[in-house]
């Protein structure tokens, strides 16, 4: 029973998602173009109001439903990795049209052959586990 | 009821995808979907092959039933949310999609020239769809997240790291659209 409000969490975000058309390919490859500001209000809203929360629960010192205060990992500052990465990520993504989240919604809107860059997804993560000690980080 | 079955403007989509976060944030999570990639690689045995793998994957759980949760939220959005409007691109999308060889662009998520069967039975098209994945799930670990890790959760934390692998992001995404898809289609 613990596990059903994260059941619920995720039918929200794979619902907003496809309504806001942020799953779509096309979406992203009009971003992309700079041909449309519908992507960069979403990510751009979604960050100024992200902060400003954040910001809040942190002022406010407010607790997580477990009790305890509320603490956001910090990321790792690997910036060679993250500038690397995050352009080996930009290629798949614009091709795909579709980040790890949407990947699996879009296996629910009944897309089955999202389930070829599902898999080929794990084993590029895997791949990454493999080789991780030999990269620049 | 119209309104919902119409697509969503940005301004409602983006707090929406906020609130979000803040669920997981006050559950004591945290909202990252590539992190699921390692945990099947986990569970499939992958710490056998390297430590990277070596963790205790029940505790991702609750992250699995948000992924099983995103895909019951797709095929309810797509059944009975949805009216069926085609995407309002911008028409020059629109015509550079054309040139390129792409048709009814819009008129779905997605385009068929990708992903239909007709598309993925031939080398080419499960060649791309393939390599594309490959360099999802490499590229997001290799940085340490992806959109909903870096873009949205570590840019509204305000991390240094997030905003360099989001620039990551688009220096890719800008070359993939530019100067690979035109050679690729």
């Amino acid at each position: 029973m613990k596990f059903l409000k994260f059941l619920f969490v995720g039918i929200f975000f794979g619902i907003v998602l496809v309504k806001s058309e942020a799953v779509s390919w096309y979406r992203i490859f009009e971003m992309f173009k700079f041909q449309s500001f519908h992507m960069y209000g979403i990510i751009g809203s979604a960050v100024i109001l992200g902060a400003l929360s954040l910001w809040l629960i942190r002022r406010l010192n407010v607790k997580s439903t477990e009790g305890q205060t509320i603490q956001l990992p910090e990321k790792e500052k690997n910036y060679t990795a993250n500038i690397i990465g995050g352009a080996i990520f930009g290629l798949g993504w614009a091709l795909a049209g579709a980040c790890p989240g949407p990947m699996y919604i879009l296996l629910g809107t009944g897309v089955f052959s999202m389930l070829i860059v599902i898999a080929a997804a794990t084993l590029g993560t895997f791949f990454y586990g493999l080789i991780k000690d030999k990269l620049p980080h | 009821m119209d309104f919902i079955l119409k697509p969503w403007p940005w301004y409602v989509s983006g707090p929406l995808i906020t609130l979000t976060m803040l669920i997981l944030v006050l559950l004591g999570k945290s909202f990252g979907m590539s992190s699921n990639l390692r945990t099947f690689c986990a569970i499939g045995g992958a710490g056998k092959y390297a430590d990277f793998f070596k963790f205790d994957w029940k505790s991702q759980r609750w992250n699995l039933i948000v992924v099983l949760g995103a895909i019951i939220g797709g095929f309810i959005a797509v059944n009975f949310l949805s009216d069926g409007s085609p995407i309002q691109l911008n028409s020059e999308t629109v015509s550079d999609l054309n040139s390129l060889g792409f048709e009814n662009v819009g008129a779905s998520l997605l385009p068929s020239e990708i992903y239909s069967w007709e598309s993925i039975l031939t080398l080419k098209g499960i060649s791309i769809l393939t390599i594309a994945g490959f360099l999802v799930g490499f590229g997001t670990r290799y940085a340490g997240g992806c959109t909903s890790g870096h873009a949205i959760t570590g840019l509204s934390n305000l991390q240094l790291p997030s905003l360099i692998a989001v620039i990551g992001f688009f220096i890719g995404g800008i070359i993939m659209t530019y100067f690979l898809i035109p050679l690729i289609f």
